[in-house]
């Protein structure tokens, strides 16, 4: 298949969709990780239990929704509760795994989604935690879909506004944030990442088809640990764009720059 | 009984806002929430002028874009409030909207100045970047929402593992503490009692009892954190209906000051089961707020422009565009979403 049939946010989404496990559940927000999780429902991982913040649990997603909380997050759900429930069953522990995106990442999977520049006067300001802290914070595994480039993967936040491993290995217990927790997966148009078990630092562990290592350090401020043999991933099949459009095909985020 | 040992390990830099000593919220809880049934209906301009003065602390329900009270957001702006506070829990296009009319000047902020997948909000951005408005204090999702469970339970902190280790918990007014349970630091999340909350439900009798259909997002917890609460509903039900299915009620009468009828009351917000969001009015009113020129006009047109609710709904299209917006929301027609790139 050429590059120019899906463009690199479909490549992200796809690899996202293969990265979840079937009878998990799944902490859902807007933007490309819905259609992952979309995705994966409809070909890989038919048992998941798709989790929105607002208070939507387990719907079955007839259109893309613009918002967590509009009326197609519980559309044939199993329950439509509040904020409180949901983010009261991640601290439970019930909640497999988190989607998130970043404006700015560092080598320990801490992310930045609310400024850029000084906190006091901004350069530019983000919308902020959101649930983010919260995702980031309570379920078990954290997966980060976001545009990678120098300006994005920076040695330090101007903002940490999610934790990763904070400072590296137990810095997340020693602060009190629930154990064994943490970011899984950094999934960016370059490639996918993960945490070195010891160092707690973020890993190569493949390549999207068409990059090369290069292009990681092209795109990142920070060292990433590069193994001695580099894989790569698949590019979209037929069947999982065919999909993707079914599932947005207004073009809503597929589409976008 | 020794209380000198509760250790604090970290205190976050940020202003306790709008917090107070439960034994005092017990006592104005006391004196001043009738517990008698009385008709509290009322319009829309008195429930804005009796309840929310200039400086209030005021938190908006639902969720940014969903179920969200516009007919109290455009009166307050109608009334040229000044120097309000707003708790901005996943606020979206009602706090966007009530900085850029110059009505809110300090913020305090889980998600705000965004409109999720539509991008970030121009108006609120460049208030906050040109230091109009000043954030207080950051929180996430679920430390604001327990923020209100605090108060709801009349208690002055709940303790979550949330915020820990991050800016955001220094940036927050909370504390950790060493839990004497599990010995390990455990956060503390403050309450927070808004001065005024505005709640748009799917009905409600003419004393207060609510009833909202699907999810119910922080609105149970801020209805009893709030001081005031003023009730808007798509429609007035008769007593009757409340008692026949009494698990429904999600807000009872005690708690509410207020109840204004209004359908449609929402727009251009998505009221679930209702009608889905006007994304060409919200397109519209991006693009405007890009200009303090286009706002003018935006403002001129839409809600100084109108006297009332049903004036705007007139404007923004009357019932052809309310009937389009029902049928997209029961998903018999595809919504026009003018930012889509297909």
């Amino acid at each position: 298949m050429s590059k120019r049939e899906y463009s690199p946010s479909e490549y992200m989404i796809c690899v996202a969709a293969r990265t979840l496990e079937d009878k998990k559940t799944i902490f859902v927000g807007t933007g490309m990780p819905m259609i992952a999780a979309v995705l994966a429902q409809r070909l890989y991982t038919p048992n998941i239990l798709i989790v929105f913040e607002a208070g939507g649990i387990g719907p079955l997603i007839p259109r893309l929704p613009i918002s967590v909380g509009e009326s197609l997050t519980f559309y044939k759900a199993i329950m439509a509760t509040s904020m409180d429930y949901v983010m009261s069953i991640s601290q439970l522990g019930y909640l497999d795994y988190g989607f998130l995106g970043a404006a700015q990442i560092d080598m320990y999977g801490n992310i930045n989604t609310t400024v850029i520049g000084d906190w006091d006067k901004p350069k530019v300001r983000l919308p902020g935690s959101g649930g983010a802290n919260d995702v980031g914070s309570l379920c078990w595994r954290t997966i980060i879909l976001m545009k990678q480039d120098k300006r994005r993967f920076v040695n330090k936040l101007d903002f940490v506004t999610t934790p990763g491993y904070l400072t590296g290995p137990g810095a997340r217990e020693k602060a009190g944030l629930p154990s064994n927790t943490g970011p899984y997966r950094v999934i960016t148009q370059i490639g996918v990442y993960g945490f070195d078990e010891k160092t707690k630092k973020m890993k190569l562990l493949a390549l999207h088809e068409g990059n090369t290592v290069d292009d990681i350090r092209q795109n990142s401020a920070f060292d990433i640990i590069i193994p001695d043999k580099v894989k790569y991933t698949d590019p979209p099949t037929k069947e999982e764009l065919k999909v993707i459009r079914e599932i947005d095909p207004l073009g809503l985020i597929v589409g976008r720059k | 009984m020794n209380f000198d040992n509760f250790e604090i390990l970290y205190e976050g830099e940020g202003p306790l806002i709008n917090w107070y000593d439960p034994d005092e919220m017990r006592e104005w809880f006391r004196d001043n929430k009738r517990r008698e049934m009385f008709d509290k209906r009322m319009s829309v301009k008195e429930a804005v002028s009796k309840f929310i003065k200039n400086g209030s602390y005021i938190a908006s329900g639902g969720f940014g874009h969903i179920r969200v009270s516009m007919n109290i957001i455009y009166e307050i702006i109608r009334q040229r409030k000044r120097n309000l506070i707003m708790a901005c829990k996943t606020a979206v296009h009602d706090s966007d909207i009530l900085i850029a009319a110059g009505v809110v000047d300090r913020v305090e902020v889980a998600y705000a100045f965004g409109h999720e997948l539509r991008g970030l909000s121009p108006a609120s951005r460049r208030a906050v970047e040109e230091g109009r408005v000043k954030v207080l204090t950051e929180w996430s999702n679920a430390a604001f929402q327990w923020r209100f469970k605090a108060a709801a339970m009349g208690l002055p902190f709940i303790p979550a593992r949330v915020l820990a280790g991050t800016d955001t918990f220094r940036k927050s007014s909370a504390k950790i503490v060493r839990d004497p349970y599990s010995e390990k630091p455990i956060v503390l999340i403050p309450a927070c009692y808004p001065d005024v909350a505005f709640i748009h439900v799917h009905r409600a009798d003419i004393y207060g009892n609510s009833q909202i259909d699907g999810i119910t997002i922080e609105d149970l917890e801020l209805a009893r954190a709030a001081k005031r609460l003023i009730i808007t509903t798509e429609e007035i039900v008769q007593t009757e209906k409340i008692r026949s299915e009494p698990w429904r009620t999600t807000i009872p009468y005690f708690l509410v000051d207020a109840v204004v009828e209004q359908p449609y009351g929402s727009h251009p917000c998505n009221m679930p089961l209702l009608y889905y969001y006007d994304e060409e009015h919200i397109a519209e009113y991006i693009q405007a707020s890009k200009t303090d020129e286009g706002l003018k006009e935006y403002f001129n047109k839409y809600v100084y422009g109108a006297s009332d609710f049903w004036e705007y709904l007139e404007l923004i299209g009357g019932t052809k565009k309310l009937e389009y917006l029902k049928r997209v929301e029961q998903l018999r027609e595809t919504p026009i979403v003018p930012w889509a790139s297909r």
